[in-house]
């Protein structure tokens, strides 16, 4: 197997998948390099989950070419899905089988030895702290609970690359920053992370590089940071029970202008002095000055329109 | 076909592994239906209309009816036990619970997942047909050792109806679709297969219809092999029962694979 840490984790060119009419990935290329996490950015519908599914061995691409570890997805789907540990988007853990049983199945489909099995179950509920539920019945776990079985069961197997697709979909915010902690751990053991959300704070909080899809297509990609500073710049003004003349002056400084229903949207060039300048021209203006973020460089892309 | 025989490997033992650790953690309750099914039938049917029909021409022979019918009741448990079991269940398992997404993302391929599933229905019905030649043993209606044969029997006409089951599956798009099946498929070969009395009695049309159907070889076969009466034809059903059961199990797993993957 040449697989070199030199070597990326996974490359994938020119990636296609059509249903039937439908095509939900257009040519979808990237590298992932050992080690690093990588965030799949974009709207319902945009293509993530499908890319990753193609990745993961559950979808023969259309067109295109991917591989793992210098392992073909398409022909080596066996020696690929070996190395990976995959989180899927929705809960799928055995409603037929307890919590620890879930995990002692599951490490049987790898063939681990039954003798490891057990072991490594009992040291992954004390790692996702669920050691103490490990007779609880699937359907009397809460929702946090049921993803960080899930991520204790993608772990099973000592994964290469772990696969986390929307993996706090629907979490209160413990139980979300309890899974990114988690994931930030994994991180520095040095296990490659390939992740897919739609909230920009989760890819701002985890990810070494995100790539922005829609429409099956890369729009974009590289560090969150970057991209906000090459995108939007540092600082956004939103503005609201604005006057003509406010507008106006706003149009005649550097930068881009957007409204949406009541609320204006202002990205300077310039960040620098421009809350001194408004305070000055317009001190009762309402409004809020703050950090450019990744959900802004989302929003730029994808537009405001709704997707669903 | 051919990547789909290709990617066919022992690892479907694991999948069969799950269904059997669900179905030995509840066996209890599993093990009840089987074990009470022929003595509800044997009661019914046996001394109920048995006190109305004293005996049953078969083969040129003639004898009563609680011993015509009680292999066509094994027959009926084999068919009931795979087809369910591959229906319902497995879309239960496939759709609602999304257990087959959850196992191919392990090492195990799709087509693992289908013949691990039909394994185990076909397995679930050798149980069953075991656990109801004992009880009709025990009431004195086996002929031993032909009624050993019971059990090659149902594992092969277990295979038949899980891979009919699973062909259902692939095909429906709810999970109330199966009552259809049932009523236009199951129904029919309870009722017109061999089952409660002699198919040639039937008028020549429904005879040949009869003949048709796969649960009509299946109680002949249990029937020569529980009464120890062999059969003439018994070679034939031998044949039909395992060409269709290989054939059926090959289209479960083109039809189900095209359903799982797109």
């Amino acid at each position: 197997m040449p697989a070199s840490d030199q070597n990326p984790a996974i490359v994938a060119r020119n990636l296609a998948k059509t249903y039937g009419h439908v095509e939900a990935v257009r040519g979808v290329s990237f590298d992932v390099a050992p080690g690093e996490v990588v965030g799949f950015l974009g709207p319902n519908g945009a293509g993530k989950t499908t890319t990753v599914r193609m990745i993961s061995c559950f979808y023969p691409p259309t067109a295109g070419a991917a591989s793992v570890y210098g392992l073909d997805v398409r022909t080596k789907p066996r020696e690929v899905k070996q190395m990976l540990g995959i989180c899927p988007q929705e809960d799928n853990l055995d409603p037929d089988f307890d919590v620890l049983k879930n995990l002692l199945v599951y490490g049987r489909y790898f063939g681990i030895p039954g003798s490891q099995i057990r072991a490594r179950a009992e040291e992954l509920l004390e790692l996702v702290q669920l050691s103490d539920r490990k007779k609880s019945a699937i359907a009397e776990l809460s929702g946090g609970m049921k993803r960080r079985l899930i991520l204790a069961r993608a772990l099973l197997n000592n994964p290469r690359v772990l696969i986390l697709d929307e993996p706090t979909t629907g979490l209160d915010p413990q139980a979300r920053h309890a899974i990114w902690t988690r994931i930030r751990a994994l991180r520095a053991t040095g296990v490659t992370v390939v992740l897919t959300t739609h909230y920009m704070e989760e890819a701002a909080q985890l990810c070494d590089r995100v790539i922005v899809i829609d429409n099956g297509q890369v729009l974009l990609e590289g560090s969150p940071q970057s991209l906000v500073d090459r995108e939007v710049g540092r600082t956004v003004v939103e503005a609201w029970n604005f006057d003509q003349a406010f507008e106006a002056f706003l149009r005649g400084l550097l930068g881009r202008i957007e409204l949406v229903g009541d609320r204006l949207y202002f990205y300077p060039r310039e960040s620098d002095g421009v809350e001194r300048l408004l305070d000055e021209r317009f001190p009762h203006q309402e409004r809020l000055i703050r950090r450019a973020t990744l959900e802004d460089v989302f929003l730029k892309l994808t537009g405001r329109a709704l997707r669903d | 076909m051919r990547e789909i025989w290709k990617n066919l490997s022992l690892r479907a033992i694991r999948v069969w592994q799950r269904d059997a650790d669900v179905y030995f953690t509840t066996w209890k309750t599993e093990f009840l239906p089987p074990l009470l099914e022929p003595i509800l039938y044997v009661f019914a049917f046996g001394l109920g209309l048995g006190k109305l029909i004293h005996e049953v021409h078969y083969q040129g022979r003639s004898l009563g009816y609680l011993p015509f019918m009680a292999p066509g009741v094994i027959a009926i448990a084999v068919m009931f036990w795979a087809f369910f079991e591959t229906t319902f269940s497995s879309y239960v398992r496939m759709y609602y619970q999304k257990t087959y997404d959850a196992i191919v993302a392990t090492p195990l391929l799709v087509e693992d997942v289908i013949l691990g599933e039909i394994l185990w229905a076909t397995t679930k019905a050798v149980i069953a047909a075991t656990i109801m030649l004992l009880v009709l043993t025990a009431l004195r209606l086996v002929a031993w050792p032909s009624g050993l044969l019971v059990i090659p029997i149902a594992a092969v006409g277990g295979l038949l109806f899980a891979g009919l089951g699973l062909v259902t599956t692939s095909m429906v798009k709810a999970i109330s679709q199966f009552n259809v099946a049932i009523f236009l498929v199951i129904m029919p070969m309870f009722t017109f297969g061999g089952t409660f009395f002699p198919i040639d009695i039937l008028p020549r049309w429904a005879l040949a219809v009869a003949w048709c159907l796969p649960l009509t070889h299946i109680s002949l076969l249990t029937r020569a092999a529980v009464l120890g009466w062999p059969h003439p034809m018994a070679v034939w059903s031998a044949l039909y029962v395992g060409v269709a059961a290989l054939g059926l199990t090959a289209l479960a797993l083109w039809r189900m694979k095209r359903r799982l993957v797109p």
